[in-house]
């Protein structure tokens, strides 16, 4: 915002200050523990208005932790979050208030119809009594479930069951709308479709939405993203700035013999590789020019080659040194110890 | 959007900016909006119920199973000891009653649990109104449902000889409004702590027979050996149970001695408890019960 100052040089007579634009969302130093089990070891960030921010990381990292705690459903350990300039903690109803929530999980009635989950939900949030019905009808629309409304929630396909609790989430018009997991056990067409609703909703709402995703092409989707690994953040920038900052092409290559190819690879190329999905993978400059070279100088046979350009995929890799899907494989073992402690403690 | 967060009262406000956009304001937590919630809360129990008539039906079959096939089976036995003119069926009534409300009451209870195993528990604690509000929906649901069985139950009283005198009705209806609100509210307090279903239906079911079976519901409790007839004083059925059928044989047009024999007052240590006093007591327990629930339920995350 600028200031304005008059011909003279005098300061003018303080303007009418438009409201102060706190950010959405406020992290510093946070963490939880669950026993002796460290699922978020520390971490500082903040959500402008107005900002589609993505949490991208493997299962088990600290993400649904990080989201509970701003949803007010975990207190943190340590350190201090706010929500809509209101302290999660201390402001728990009025940060409520103020957030629309889409689960990974459905919290959906399927005994009742779509308008009565809505008007469940405007009741509870003390929507006035006037605005309920048009409010409906908008955030029906705009998920296009307005014809179907009347219909019990059980004939609705997944789909439509994650459209229509959007769509609830939105009913009370809050500040912040948090997704956790927006479309997993989706298949990719819905996705697709859930992809086109929230960016028309990001076009027709002033709102602020963090969502965390293990789905990589998801997180191209997002103004800014944080990388989480292990409860910690070890990047947070635009999708395109943290692909610049790889600048690397990726190969993988098939083999008639892995580890052969590696050594080989560190011995004559100097390269690193390692296997990662099946298959040996490493970085190059360029990835066209070093393919010749490849086939000309590799003894081992070369059952087939990719090359790709840097995707989140490698931004991952770099920074943390294994593939998500990699990650997610060995984090599913900390998950289920995890788990297995959370529901001894109830 | 102009302001950070709603200032109470404020009600839709126009967005020229967002003209397509309909503002609206959440309200800070008020009266007001925690009896919006008890209400919404309390109607989804109604809308779900009368869904579901299949329930409705099957929760019917075992009083009916007490009282037609029980009820005529033993006649020709406790007939005996029957006055004449008196029906062992007319005898069991209120105890059939008060069975039929106790499992349709818990059942409504078991619907938190079941809420939380498919999620929607959650969108109603992460709501911006206090605990007490959903708990309390929830408790008064249950027990409407749980009167409306007793009520259909009660019109069937002509099965049981039981005339349909006004001041009866009213009587049995209010008596079993007040047991159900207790029984429910007892559920509820299970319901928060145990987080299976089967665990819930198994537990709930183990208490509720002996709950049944001691409430003097099948015999009147006079002549009764030491042990039982203490075990009667300490089950709380009784003090619904007594009453109604105080309530019923006082309609019937009967010897004063037989009445004494087959509908005794309820007694601690041979002093005679009033019915006021026994409802009393069901009322506490009731919002005892209720008060340990909401607790429960606003200890969690």
């Amino acid at each position: 915002m600028a200031t304005q100052t008059d011909p003279d040089g005098a300061p003018a007579p303080p303007a009418p200050a438009p409201p102060p634009r706190p950010p959405a969302i406020t992290v510093s130093g946070l963490t939880k523990n669950y026993g002796d089990i460290e699922a978020v070891r520390g971490i500082d960030f903040e959500v402008a208005r107005g900002e589609t921010f993505g949490f991208l990381g493997p299962n088990g990292a600290g993400k649904s932790t990080t989201i509970k705690i701003l949803c007010t459903l975990a207190r943190p350990t340590t350190g201090r979050a706010t929500v809509a300039g209101l302290d999660v903690v201390s402001q728990r109803d009025a940060v409520r208030r103020n957030i629309g929530l889409v689960f990974q999980d459905t919290t959906l009635d399927n005994y009742l119809t779509g308008a009565q989950n809505l008007r469940f939900h405007a009741e509870l949030y003390a929507v006035p009594a006037a605005a309920v019905e048009p409010r409906m009808r908008q955030v029906l629309d705009m998920v296009g479930l307005w014809d179907r409304r009347d219909s019990l929630v059980s004939t609705y396909s997944g789909g439509m069951q994650r459209r229509l609790e959007i769509a609830r989430g939105l009913l009370h018009a809050p500040h912040v709308l948090f997704l956790d997991e927006p479309t997993v056990g989706l298949d990719p067409q819905t996705r697709s479709s859930i992809w086109e609703y929230i960016n028309e909703l990001k076009a027709r709402e002033d709102i602020t939405i963090f969502l965390t995703t293990h789905y990589m092409d998801e997180a191209e989707h997002c103004d800014r993203i944080a990388i989480i690994d292990h409860g910690k953040i070890v990047a947070i920038d635009t999708p395109e700035a943290l692909k610049a900052s790889v600048g690397k092409d990726r190969v993988q290559i098939q083999t008639g013999d892995d580890a052969a190819a590696i050594k080989e690879l560190a011995g004559d190329f100097g390269i690193e590789a390692g296997i990662h999905e099946g298959a040996v993978t490493f970085s190059v400059e360029s990835g066209e020019q070093f393919v010749p070279q490849l086939f000309a100088r590799l003894s081992v046979p070369i059952r087939s080659v990719s090359v790709s350009r840097p995707s989140l995929d490698d931004v991952f890799m770099s920074y943390t040194g294994t593939t998500i899907r990699d990650a997610e494989a060995s984090a599913s073992d900390h998950m289920r110890q995890m788990a297995a402690r959370i529901r001894g403690r109830r | 959007m102009a302001t950070q967060t709603a200032q109470p009262g404020e009600a839709v406000t126009a967005d020229a900016a967002l003209a397509t956009q309909i503002r609206v304001a959440v309200p800070q937590r008020s009266l007001r909006s925690d009896l919006r919630a008890i209400s919404i809360v309390w109607r989804r129990e109604l809308i779900r119920f009368r869904r579901d008539r299949l329930r409705a039906v099957t929760s019917l079959i075992q009083p009916l199973l007490f009282l037609v096939v029980l009820g005529t089976g033993l006649s020709s036995l406790a007939g005996a000891s029957m006055p004449p003119g008196v029906d062992f069926k007319t005898f069991i009534f209120p105890g059939v009653l008060a069975m039929s409300v106790l499992f349709t009451a818990v059942f409504s209870a078991a619907s938190i649990v079941w809420d939380r195993e498919f999620g929607f528990l959650r969108e109603m604690l992460v709501a911006p109104v206090s605990r007490s509000s959903i708990v309390i929906g929830k408790t008064l649901g249950g027990a409407t449902i749980a009167t409306f069985q007793g009520v259909i139950m009660l019109a069937l009283a002509w099965i049981a000889h039981v005339p349909y005198n006004p001041v009866l009705i009213l009587t049995l209806i209010g008596e079993l409004l007040l047991l159900s609100f207790t029984i429910t509210a007892f559920g509820v307090m299970m319901a928060a702590r145990i987080t299976q279903f089967q665990a819930f239906m198994a537990l709930t079911q183990m208490l509720v027979f002996p709950l049944f079976f001691l409430s003097g519901a099948l015999y009147p409790l006079t002549g009764l050996p030491g042990w039982l007839s203490v075990l009667t004083r300490i089950d709380p059925l009784t003090y619904v149970v007594g009453p109604m059928r105080h309530a019923v044989f006082a309609h019937l047009d009967l010897n004063p001695l037989f009445v004494a024999h087959l509908s005794p007052s309820i007694t601690w240590l041979g002093w005679p408890v009033p019915i006021w006093l026994c409802l009393a007591i069901v009322a506490t327990m009731g919002l005892s019960l209720l008060g340990v629930a909401i607790a429960e339920f606003s200890r969690t995350e």
